[in-house]
């Protein structure tokens, strides 16, 4: 179970998305870059080019490495890519929310989190 | 312990009936205890899977409407903007903040969102044209950023309550097991004890009759006085 140490530090949001939905989230000010030593950004653009690796590379990042995210942002389409990590995460902390983008409408049937909650049901 | 077949075996004495009276009373009341636990989670955690189901939906139409104000800042600023806010993004100005809730003794964490003052990495952005529909934009996606922070919440205490009320239904059960299992242990151990004792002494009683006995057809003797020193030593023994 969670304990105060897990979630207290956690301040920011973190986005994996295509160009439009990470200007639009920097827009409203979640973007964050930490100090110069290392200066980790908090966002990952992904367009036609972007190796899947590296999509899995950011999201093990701001998922497990970095201890200051309390939500990850993804990208529908995005997550389809890494669908098998996104569906064996579950932790609580920090928290992967899949978000809709312009070119691809928000479809809840591929939610991992709904999905969990249909089987629950039974449905 | 269901059913008259395997009835537990108890020696049918006041006091085991009294010992077995206050464990079933026990028993009882940790159980609705604990089913009482298990149905305001259980209640809760329905709640929420149900505000899920909602605010997912509610930010389907959020990110759509934040989505086309950005084009029209596109249109507006005339090219594109993405690359300049990524390169001028700094420092958060949207950040989380955790709470807790208690729910019958299970802490939900919840997010809350808060903008920090002062700092504005996108002074620039739409200076020369477009900058009403930038900051329009901002606005609606700032409003975006919420819903999905509450979004967040309702997640994370989605996950956490799956987890906890699995682990109470579970226990329900294992604890159960676990206490009978370790009264039977227990249980066994003291059968075992007494059995060990009772032997001893019938063991020790037949030796000392046949001692007797031998006693008498011999009349007395001095090897005889020896042996019964010896078998004296053994009922020391225990």
């Amino acid at each position: 179970m969670a304990s105060t140490a897990d979630y207290k530090d956690r301040q920011f949001l973190a986005v994996i998305g295509d160009e439009d939905s990470v200007t639009g989230l920097l827009l409203a000010g979640i973007g964050h870059v930490t100090d110069p030593p290392d200066s980790q950004k908090n966002f990952l653009v992904v367009d036609n080019k972007t190796e899947t690796s590296a999509i899995e590379a950011a999201f093990e990042s701001f998922t497990e490495q970095r201890k200051d995210i309390g939500i990850v942002l993804i990208n529908q389409h995005i997550a389809e890519k890494i669908r098998h990590r996104i569906d064996t995460y579950t932790a609580a902390f920090p928290t992967v929310l899949e978000i809709p983008s312009k070119e691809h409408p928000y479809d809840p049937e591929k939610d991992s989190v709904l999905r969990r909650v249909r089987r629950l049901f039974g449905e | 312990m269901s059913g008259a077949g395997d009835r537990e075996a108890v020696f049918p004495t006041r006091q085991s009936l009294g010992l077995m009276k206050s464990k079933l009373k026990g028993a009882e009341t940790g159980h609705s205890l604990l089913k009482r636990k298990s149905e305001a989670l259980t209640k809760r955690f329905r709640e929420i899977t149900r505000r899920i189901d909602e605010a997912k939906r509610k930010m389907g139409r959020v990110m759509q409407v934040a989505a086309f104000s950005l084009a029209e800042v596109s249109y507006a600023v005339g090219g594109d903007i993405g690359y300049q806010i990524q390169e001028s993004a700094r420092q958060a100005r949207f950040r989380l903040r955790t709470k807790q809730e208690n729910v019958s003794g299970v802490l939900l964490p919840a997010f809350e969102s808060y903008q920090t003052e002062g700092n504005n990495d996108f002074g620039l952005t739409g200076l020369g044209k477009g900058g009403q529909q930038v900051q329009r934009c901002r606005e609606t996606y700032a409003r975006a950023v919420e819903t999905l922070v509450e979004l967040a919440s309702l997640q994370t205490a989605f996950v956490i309550l799956d987890e906890v009320i699995k682990v109470v239904n579970r226990r329900d059960i294992n604890s159960e097991l676990d206490e009978l299992d370790r009264e039977e242990f227990y249980r066994l151990k003291k059968v075992a004890n007494k059995k060990q004792r009772d032997t001893a002494a019938a063991d020790a009683e037949l030796k000392k009759k046949m001692q007797a006995e031998d006693k008498n057809s011999r009349s007395g003797g001095g090897a005889a006085a020896d042996i019964l020193a010896e078998n004296e030593d053994d009922d020391v023994i225990f």
